[in-house]
């Protein structure tokens, strides 16, 4: 079984995001970014599943500041192929990357695409649908484990109040992983080091990207603190004062 | 091509999600500077009761026995036609497990732009998408001619979209639903073994600034003092640290306790929308600029592991 992971980086939320100068983009001059959490999910869920029952697993990504080692890292993790698309990326929107990313389906013409569920950045959609429809394959997301069973794959869809719907898919399928069966595998860098020495990233140019079916964003801004906390200051004991008070007067305490 | 809005409405097992009500407040709204209706879109079988509460002036309901359960390939196949036909000025899906599965997929299909992650229109008719965890809304035009948008919750009330007078419901045939390739085998109901949190007047609730497992036992030393649970955010549980019986949020429970304390929680929107309705949520996080704080009452930027044994301890000596 061929599995593909489409992935891609994203601003790390853990830093503070600027706004820049024309106010409808984020400064990227400070800009850490990471992978998508949803899709380092998706690439455990794949390696997961190679691992119960074979096949082989490519991880595909654009180029940017730490696109190596992420790609070497699945490789560590047990990725078979690594692709690495390189040009311009800085405009890109999801319909463009989903454009991208089908072009190169299309050859690996795999039996299952995994790919995290969204971004926190998607403004235009999120890549899994958009993708699934332009390669003419059915789609689910909010997945959180799955079982292959012969041309079909059997998912755990999640939907709110921790209800799950168990779904049958056709293959081949684009899946929009919320979850893998089990937290993504941490590898020692010993182990990425051993793995760099072999593993070859195939570079795919691109170029002339179709930027027509982004969504234009005029306007930045923080949200408006309508109604933000009451601060507590001091160090730990005059804060558990107060937290002690405040559970007194709700009468949780 | 007409300036009405359209409201895919998402139903579960009979029952109307409430943020399809959410999105027919965002409709209204946004009707009144587009200058049209706001129409419902239910897709079912025998489920056209679902549209007598929904505050919408028609609704268009197609029944199909392949539209009983959701399924995106069904509803992809179904919108379509409605869509290209009647070239709404907007149709609006929730940013849900539901309405994700499909509004993208029909942007494909159909050509057409979308928005996501919408919280609220401006009366002038731009759409405002919270992203980046919450940390950044993006403002800009509604693109067009029909813009597909997902809404999450937070921007309108649920009873804004709730109306006594049912609209006039106009039956459309459904299309040829044959081929399909996703179908429901059955549903897994949520597991009832471990402690209810929806039912706690107190919640300890940890989140990835706990940093890992082990460090869980102080918050559940805390909860213990103060006889209440601990829950969990969504990274908690994907880690395995938490069961996902003690997830809150968009894919697990709901809860309005006396009070939540939000331990190392960001506050990202898909947690905010299941403890928004607690009555007092009190947030302690180092990152002065989470957007917890926007919807805390209380909080505090003290690390949380010098805070929480001296926390523990005064809270057993006031017992």
């Amino acid at each position: 079984m061929k599995i593909a992971v489409p992935v891609k980086f994203v601003p790390d939320l853990v830093e503070e995001l600027t706004i820049d100068p024309s106010g409808a983009a984020l400064d990227t001059s400070w800009l850490r970014l990471i992978i998508n959490e949803f899709d380092d999910h998706a690439v455990e869920q794949a390696i997961l599943l190679k691992e119960r029952g074979g096949g082989q697993v490519t991880v595909m990504m654009t180029e940017s500041d730490g696109a190596d080692d992420f790609l070497f890292t699945a490789a560590a993790k047990g990725a078979d192929q690594l692709v690495k698309l390189t040009g311009d990326f800085s405009s890109i929107n999801n319909h463009a990357l989903a454009h991208v990313y089908a072009d190169l389906l299309k050859e690996l013409q795999p039996d299952l695409v995994l790919t995290g569920v969204q971004a926190h950045n998607d403004i235009d959609g999120a890549v899994g649908p958009l993708l699934a429809e332009l390669l003419g394959l059915p789609y689910v997301g909010y997945v959180a484990g799955l079982t292959v069973q012969g041309d079909k794959a059997v998912v755990r869809k999640e939907y709110s109040g921790g209800l799950v719907a168990e779904i049958e898919v056709k293959l081949p399928a684009v899946l929009g992983i919320q979850a893998a069966e089990q937290p993504p595998r941490y590898v020692a860098y010993s182990k990425i080091r051993q793995v760099m020495g072999t593993a070859k990233i195939e570079e795919r140019p691109v170029a002339g990207l179709d930027l027509s079916g982004g969504t234009a964003v005029s306007r930045l801004f923080q949200p408006e603190a309508a109604e933000r906390a009451t601060m507590l200051e001091g160090g730990a004991d005059e804060v558990a004062d107060r937290l002690v008070a405040i559970f007194k007067e709700i009468g949780t305490l | 091509m007409s300036q009405d809005i359209f409201v895919v409405i998402e139903h579960l097992r009979g029952e109307v999600a409430e943020i399809s009500y959410v999105m027919l407040a965002g409709a209204r709204q946004l009707s009144q500077s587009s200058g049209g209706n706001v129409t419902a879109i239910l897709l079912g079988h025998n489920a056209q009761g679902l549209t007598g509460n929904l505050a919408a002036d028609k609704a268009l309901y197609v029944d199909h026995a392949a539209l009983a359960e959701f399924t995106s390939d069904a509803y992809i196949t179904a919108l379509a036609g409605p869509i290209r036909e009647h070239a709404p000025r907007a149709v609006i899906f929730g940013h849900s497990s539901i309405g994700m599965d499909i509004a993208s997929g029909l942007s494909a299909k159909l050509g057409l732009p979308i928005v996501a992650s919408c919280r609220s229109f401006t009366a002038e008719g731009k759409f405002v998408s919270q992203i980046c965890g919450g940390k950044i809304m993006a403002e800009g035009d509604l693109p067009g001619p029909t813009a597909l948008v997902t809404m999450v919750p937070g921007g309108y009330k649920a009873e804004q979209g709730q109306s006594a007078q049912p609209p006039a419901v106009t039956t459309v045939p459904a299309p040829t639903l044959e081929g399909l390739r996703v179908a429901l085998k059955q549903y897994i109901e949520p597991d009832t073994s471990d402690v209810d949190i929806t039912k706690e007047a107190m919640l300890v609730s940890v989140g990835r600034g706990i940093q890992n497992k082990d460090n869980i036992g102080l918050a559940n030393e805390l909860a213990e003092a103060l006889g209440c649970a601990v829950s969990a955010s969504r990274p908690v549980v994907d880690q395995g640290w938490m069961p996902t019986t003690r997830l809150i949020g968009k894919s697990g429970k709901r809860v309005k306790p006396k009070i939540y304390l939000a331990l190392g929680i960001s506050g990202a929107p898909e947690h905010v929308e299941g403890m928004a309705d607690s009555n007092v949520i009190i947030a302690i996080n180092t990152d002065q600029n989470a957007p917890i704080f926007t919807v805390a009452k209380y909080g505090a930027t003290i690390d949380m592991f010098d805070l929480l044994p001296v926390l523990t301890e005064k809270v057993k000596q006031a017992k």
